[in-house]
């Protein structure tokens, strides 16, 4: 399969923090791929080094085969990004920008006004065409920017937590536009801080920490990797005290019960044994594998208590 | 392979960025100095001696000019910069396919354009009220053009540099103020003692000043063709620095 993009060991270091060490994957043509981590991580770095907002200091980048240094011409016309900070503009309404940034990719004439109109209806901004882009609200600037990075139908779509600080409605009208992009056959990279979105969006991600690859696989491989499963136990007499081993897998209390996370590989009798030998008085069990987001906190906490 | 589209996308944004405020942009420079010109020329117009012939008047009337058009060439590129950076638009630019040198070519062109706007707003309400001339009206054109150009180009080196108004604002004043004020603007560099007249001599605005005066009076303090040499390498050495700037993504690029 080809690549839509591919990192070999990009480096990027600011004064006081190596924001990038070596970060190395690929990108197949056609995924919608997760760029998980916490904040600090790296992931706009990377995203920024990608687009040419930002220089790395070594390694290389490549869109679609080129290099996003020496061919950033080929590169920047098959990217489109979807930068984190909301942009404004006091000079010009929405469709002028628009209009300007086709410019700059050289797109003009009847067909290019045309995509114009149809962005602007898809992404609901049809009435706010003629409008200043100081008086749209946050939400309306996110679709305004979204607009921007499609005007030129780049092949490869980076949104860069494109769904922070939005209201639900738009969040799903975002994801919908998004999956169909997807399915238009447009590759989408996406970093978010929402990880069940990631989980039901992605059919790949990667995990970035402190500015390194901590995982990367298919989102579903990972997630049957991950060496836990939860068992929620819902018990007559919550006030009983935990003996024993059993202490140590809560992860969480609730109410009516419990959540433990325990071994994958270990047997559920013993497990049982133990809540026995608690005197929990089992009134309902249930089982599951690991979320997107408890693999992400394991992977990227293990981390943190390794430092310490 | 030059992106010609991309290079006019950016120049007209540039241009009708000024124009869209062209109360601030254009009108007023071209009313403070006619205020200038008011009040310097009515006041000492036969007390101080120029070229001969010429009242005091006529004398800085192309000083004028050019200081306002020095003035307004810096400020278009800078502060359309310093406003891209703080607003973030600049991004928009930045993930196109424009290479450096387009882009530093349009927002001169534009600084270019509105200094000479300014410039002929300034000449044609001068002369409803004074007789001047243009002997060599070439030289007045090509003077307009590369001093705009050089101060464009100047702009846009603050603009990058700059991290907030404050420091562009610093520049402005500290910097580009008094080297056009000691310019020869209000006066013949002859007229000054001779150390002042030497002094002179190391300030590039001088030149752009005094070969813009040439093309009108056919006289000027230096020769004409020392102006032209001043003014284009000064323009040739900010166009490069920009230029690595640009290219190494200073300020601009993470």
């Amino acid at each position: 399969m080809s690549l839509a993009v591919k990192f070999d060991n990009v480096v990027k270091n600011y004064p006081n923090v190596q924001a990038l060490k070596g970060v190395s994957f690929d990108v197949e043509e056609g995924a919608f791929f997760g760029l998980l981590g916490p904040n600090g991580a790296g992931k706009s770095t990377l995203i920024n080094a990608m687009s040419g907002l930002v220089l790395a200091d070594s390694g290389q980048i490549k869109v679609q085969g080129f290099d996003v240094v020496s061919d950033y011409r080929t590169t920047r016309r098959a990217l489109g990004l979807v930068p984190q900070e909301l942009i404004a503009d006091p000079f010009f309404t929405i469709r002028e920008l628009l209009e300007l940034q086709s410019g700059y990719f050289g797109l003009k004439g009847q067909v290019q006004r045309n995509w114009i109109d149809e962005l602007l209806q898809r992404l609901a901004l049809s009435e706010k065409a003629g409008a200043n882009t100081n008086e749209l609200s946050g939400g309306m600037k996110r679709r305004v920017l979204i607009a921007m990075a499609l005007v030129h139908k780049p092949r490869v779509i980076v949104l860069d937590e494109p769904t922070a600080g939005v209201d639900v409605d738009l969040r799903r009208t975002l994801w919908d536009f998004t999956k169909e992009l997807h399915q238009q056959g447009h590759t989408v990279i996406l970093t978010t801080h929402y990880l069940e979105e990631a989980e039901a969006l992605c059919d790949k991600v990667a995990i970035l920490n402190k500015g390194q690859v901590q995982a990367i696989d298919d989102t579903q491989a990972l997630l049957s990797k991950h060496p836990y499963r939860y068992l929620k136990v819902k018990v007559a007499n919550p006030e009983a005290s935990l003996v024993g081993p059993l202490q140590k897998l809560v992860v969480d209390k609730e109410p009516s019960g419990y959540v433990f996370q325990v071994d994958k590989n270990s047997s559920m009798t013993q497990a049982m044994a133990w809540m026995e030998q608690s005197g929990l008085e089992v009134v309902d069990v249930s089982s599951r594998d690991a979320t997107l987001e408890e693999v992400f906190l394991d992977l990227t906490s293990a981390e943190v208590s390794a430092d310490v | 392979m030059f992106n010609f589209a991309g290079f006019w996308a950016l120049f007209i944004k540039e241009v009708r960025r000024f124009y869209s405020v062209m109360v601030q942009t254009v009108f007023a420079p071209v009313i403070s100095t006619l205020l200038f010109l008011l009040v310097f020329g009515q006041v000492v117009d036969s007390r101080i001696e120029t070229y001969a012939g010429l009242t005091y008047s006529q004398f800085i009337i192309p000083g004028l000019i050019m200081m306002a058009l020095l003035q307004n060439a810096f400020s278009n590129s800078s502060s359309s910069l310093i406003q891209s950076k703080m607003h973030g638009n600049l991004t928009f630019v930045l993930l196109s396919p424009i290479s450096a040198f387009e882009f530093y070519l349009a927002f001169v062109a534009a600084a270019v354009v509105r200094g000479v706007v300014v410039g002929v707003g300034i000449l044609l309400v001068s002369i409803i009220w004074f007789d001047l001339s243009w002997q060599q009206p070439l030289w007045i054109l090509l003077f307009a053009v590369l001093s705009a150009a050089m101060m464009g180009g100047l702009g846009m080196m603050a603009g990058i540099i700059s991290d907030k108004y404050d420091h562009l604002a610093g520049f402005q004043n500290f910097v580009i103020m008094p080297l056009t004020f000691l310019s020869g603007v209000f006066y013949s560099i002859h007229s000054l003692p001779e150390f002042w007249q030497q002094v002179s001599y190391f300030n590039p605005f001088f030149y752009m000043v005094d070969g813009f005066r040439y093309g009108f009076f056919a006289q000027a303090d230096v020769s004409v063709y020392l102006s032209l040499l001043v003014t284009t390498v000064f323009l040739i050495l900010v166009s490069v620095i920009n230029l690595i700037l640009l290219h190494k993504g200073v300020k601009i690029r993470g």
